[in-house]
């Protein structure tokens, strides 16, 4: 194998797996460590250069990080990485005089943003402070989007969205609710916009076309019953009631039916467990509040008579299962009758654009998703770019913040006539973490603790009123101890060839067995032949360049380092060393000032988020 | 050293030996040798050793004298028996242990100093008895626990760190252990675990005295440039004679066997060993010729490393002394201590 080129940001980035994880790249080592420190302030604000909202993600984010984590692949459970976000929100006391602020003098250019939701919100977050002025559409009497209109306020109290949101409204965004855009020719042509970035969301829930399916006013589409639900229309629900899917929408309904006063909750799957689209953890909440999950169950019809809904009757399904864990066949094996007062169906999510002309040079494809470049974010047409489940259809919310970020990148390029593929790259700083001679710049010790459980409102006072939230935080106690489970694959063992002595020490004190001196050979066979075989083909191996005394080579299979930084500490020669790796990742106020990010070593870089608000250099 | 200890944790898909274990259930305590140490590797490659062998830990003695290399049993299978003895008495109480329980894997860790100058005649009448052990020396050379002086067996023209010169001519434990009589003397080196490893499993099924000398540079005093103990020196001019593979009893032989330069040596202990000649020019089991060859090449600088000497079947220290099979510890306590009426009749005997 060639060596690694540890030079390439991807290289260490791809170490540190819930930040490669992590759409927006949020800088997860380093806030579990702020938070260790009790820096809860500093965390929510190094949160928030990434993923915007740090309070409401700390509660509903679809944690990408937590799967990728690599504690869950030394023992069986990840770091409570989203919980821990949720830690620095909850005690970071006032960080308003750090937050960005819009400059007085504006820059003259005009953007209109369509749709409140993350994906516009996070573009306003990024645009606002350079000078931009503003105009936010918002079809309905709230901003939020889906996270007001779909995720239920026992989950994400409205307090905590409205304040994360106004952090950006207030920076004088033009906001006009009620007001969706009816004619995007219109708006091209008479609204005086230099850019229009389209954050509309995925609003159409889909259908079930089954018979009787419009023979009764007691099915739903889930997300225009949480809609209702969230805007108050709506306030009860039959006794008995089904939700048709088995996704975080079929969770959020069940649990909300619950608490509108039905007593017989089922969700209906057609599939056996392990093939639900639902996060286990959504799973696990539901089932908590003894919400009865039915596998195998397939809709056939609904049974109404006189117009009144009495059931549903289901094809009972039987699944072959194939070595790889995959579908092979199905077929029924009989019908059953599942009597019930309301359905709810929460089976997916579509985009809608009857308000964009098909004329005016915005391309769309056979499923009438937006043509849109997965770099710029720019549709067919200049100016008008998409993000967010407006883009390539429902994600999360993660995901629509990345999308903002990227779509602000490129309209402030398009506005000041740059052109918008041309785009700063990351970076990557490596940054000594040696303090002393047996003393690291970090707690490289591994702590066993097993993962802290998020303590939940009792069941008998949960349900008394629709917005009590579930989940109580960690306190300041659980959330040091879960902290300490961070293994700071950021700390990146880095290796210099011409100083080893092939003397084994690095290898035999491995915990994880992840080091091996040997000859080189091609990675497939070289994986084989290491002190554990490394058999995760996802994680890298890295390879050292030929060692002078003997020509063979270092390899470290990164898969399951805990970096304890042992290697470092028994290295006679300092060959290896502990270094914190730290990505550099562009925003549009750098790309505004022409500044590549500076991380730690900021002192130069105009700061929004460290300081006091303005652009402004430290001293 | 290191402040943290090793941590617990360890790679879910470690392989587990006939016993059920894994390498980290062979490990010790946390090493307080400098970082670096080849007398750490030696005890990567003992865990290694014992563990491909299946030993279970509640059946070995671990036994050291005094010096950087007498710390190695602390290091690691800490489940096992062990003593640190007086500075050059580990033969000493090694014979004792052996003498009452001769059902122990006896492995013995000592270094230049501990062997060569204050303990070698211990180290002799060891092997002369041909007690049942792994005996190995740590050889780096120099007294490392005294800041650096010339160890006995420092090589004449070497010099110290600070650039002294040494004079005095080098006692080569292989030589002697020859000499002296040891059915089986190798040379090792800390750097080369791939040679190392299964010398010590040969040497732990060889039953009698098994003679390793492991050169294992210190990176503290001794790995500079006018070293001949040193990484470099020793890469540069280790001289291996043959490549020893053990094979265990049950095993299937496939390799290189009737190859003209292989031979097949069945182990008292259990076991065989297939040595592959690399560049070994006489009879494994001919001792004068082993010690003229030996002495020719190490004159010319080389450092002659691999299974150097071997002679099965000599009777060892229990056969010699006509000693019960049974461990003390295993007899029945009528046996053991018979009371006062034999004992009166034994007093009787002797007036």
């Amino acid at each position: 194998m060639q060596p690694t080129d540890i030079r390439n940001p991807d290289y260490f980035h791809r170490v540190v797996d819930c930040q490669w994880g992590c759409p927006a790249h949020t800088d997860v080592p380093e806030y579990i460590r702020l938070i260790a420190q009790g820096r809860y302030a500093d965390a929510y604000m190094l949160n928030r250069q990434s993923n915007v909202f740090p309070a409401i993600l700390g509660r509903v984010c679809d944690r990408p990080c937590e799967p990728a984590c690599r504690r869950g692949r030394v023992e069986d459970k990840p770091v409570a990485i989203c919980r821990l976000k949720r830690v620095a929100a909850d005690l970071r006391g006032d960080i308003d005089h750090r937050l960005p602020q819009a400059p007085d003098e504006k820059n003259g250019k005009r953007v209109a943003l369509i749709g409140a939701g993350c994906a516009s919100l996070t573009v306003a977050n990024d645009l606002a402070p350079l000078g931009y002025e503003l105009v936010m559409y918002e079809l309905l009497d709230k901003p939020g989007g889906l996270m007001r209109s779909n995720i239920p306020a026992f989950r994400l109290p409205v307090e905590v969205l409205d304040e994360e949101m106004d952090q950006i409204l207030r920076m004088g965004i033009d906001l006009r609710l009620g007001q969706g855009v009816a004619s995007m020719k219109d708006l091209l042509d008479n609204g005086g916009y230099d850019a229009v970035f389209v954050g509309t969301g995925a609003p159409k829930g889909k259908e079930l076309n089954l018979p009787g399916r419009h023979d009764t006013q007691s099915v739903h589409i889930g997300i225009e019953w949480l809609e209702s639900v969230a805007f108050g229309h709506l306030d009860s629900i039959g006794e008995r009631v089904l939700i048709i899917g088995v996704g975080n929408t079929a969770m959020d309904c069940c649990r909300t039916s619950l608490r509108l006063g039905a007593k017989d909750v089922k969700v209906m799957a057609r599939k056996p467990r392990g093939f639900f689209k639902a996060s286990d953890w959504e799973l696990e909440d539901a089932e908590e509040e003894r919400v009865e999950i039915v596998v195998n169950h397939s809709p056939k019809e609904f049974v109404v008579e006189g117009g009144k809904l009495k059931g549903m009757v289901f094809e009972l399904m039987e699944y072959d299962i194939d070595e790889a864990g995959k579908i092979a066949a199905s077929r029924v094996a009989g019908e059953q009758f599942i009597p019930c007062d309301e359905v709810i169906l929460a089976i997916g999510q579509d985009t809608a654009f009857p308000w964009v002309e098909r004329d005016i040079g915005i391309e769309f494809d056979q499923w009438e998703v937006p043509v849109v470049d997965r770099v710029t974010y720019q549709s067919t047409r200049a100016g008008v770019f998409f993000g967010g489940d407006a883009a390539f259809g429902p994600e999360n919310i993660i995901w629509a913040v990345e999308h903002g970020h990227q779509a602000a990148i490129s309209i402030h390029k398009h506005c000041q006539g740059e052109p918008i593929a041309e785009r700063m790259p990351a970076g990557m700083n490596l940054l000594a973490a040696k303090m002393g001679i047996h003393e690291w710049s970090y707690s490289n010790d591994y702590d066993a603790a097993s993962r802290r459980a998020m303590q939940h409102m009792s069941l008998e006072k949960r349900f008394r009123k629709l917005d009590i939230e579930v989940e109580l935080g960690f306190t300041p106690e659980q959330a040091a101890r879960e902290a300490e489970r961070c293994l700071n694959c950021d700390i990146q063992t880095v290796f210099e060839a011409p100083l080893c002595i092939e003397c084994d020490a690095c290898v035999d004190i491995c915990p994880v067995h992840c080091l091996t001196i040997a000859p080189n050979g091609e990675e497939e066979e070289l994986r084989e032949r290491l002190t554990a075989p490394a058999r995760n083909l996802d994680q890298p191996l890295y390879v050292s360049a030929e060692l002078p005394q003997t020509g063979r080579v270092m390899v470290k299979d990164e898969d399951l380092c805990v970096h304890c930084g042992l290697c470092a500490e028994r290295c006679p020669t300092a060959a290896w060393d502990m270094q914190k790796s730290e990505l550099l990742v562009p925003y549009a106020r750098h790309e505004a000032t022409a500044r590549p990010p500076m991380g730690s070593a900021r002192r130069k870089e105009p700061q929004f988020d460290e300081g006091a608000g303005q652009v402004r250099s430290a001293a | 050293m290191s402040y943290i200890a090793r941590p617990k944790v360890s790679h879910p898909a470690l392989a587990r030996n006939d016993l059920g274990l894994t390498m980290r259930d062979y490990e010790g305590g946390m090493s307080t040798l400098c970082a670096g140490c080849g007398h750490d590797s030696i005890t990567g490659s003992l865990i290694q050793a014992v563990f491909e062998l299946s030993i279970p830990p509640h059946r070995m003695a671990k036994l050291s004298g005094i010096g950087c290399s007498s710390k190695t049993p602390a290091y690691f299978a800490s489940s096992s028996h062990g003593f640190n003895s007086v500075h050059g008495r580990m033969p000493s109480v090694a014979t004792g242990a052996a003498a009452v329980n001769g059902d122990l894997q006896y492995i013995g860790v000592s270094g230049d100093g501990d062997s060569l100058s204050i303990g070698i005649g211990q180290f002799v009448h060891a092997m002369r008895r041909n007690l049942n052990m792994l005996y190995l020396i740590e050889d780096n050379g120099v007294y490392g626990l005294t800041k650096g002086q010339f160890s006995a067996s420092a090589d004449a023209g070497s010099t110290a760190k600070r650039g002294e010169v040494n004079e005095q001519p080098a006692i080569d434990p292989c030589l002697l252990a020859i000499a002296a009589g040891c059915g089986f003397v190798a040379r090792g080196f800390s750097g080369d675990r791939a040679q190392l490893v299964p010398l010590l499993k040969a040497g732990l099924s060889h039953r009698g005295f098994a003679m390793i000398d492991v050169i294992s540079p210190c990176v503290t005093f001794n790995d500079h440039e006018g070293s001949t103990k040193s990484y470099r020196f020793t890469r540069e001019n280790a001289f291996p004679i043959d490549h020893t593979d053990f094979i265990p009893p049950e095993a299937e032989i496939k390799a290189d066997i009737g190859r003209g330069e292989s031979q097949r040596v069945e182990l008292h202990g259990g076991g065989s060993i297939l040595l592959r000649k690399l560049a070994r020019e006489y009879d494994i089991g001919d001792r004068g010729e082993a010690y003229r060859y030996l002495d020719a090449r190490q004159g010319k600088g080389e450092v002659v490393t691999g299974l150097l000497f071997l002679q099965e079947g000599g009777a060892d220290m229990h056969e010699l002394s006509r000693l019960g099979e049974t461990p003390l510890a295993d007899l029945p306590y009528g046996r053991l201590c018979p009371g006062p009426d034999a004992l009166a009749e034994l007093q009787n005997r002797l007036r």
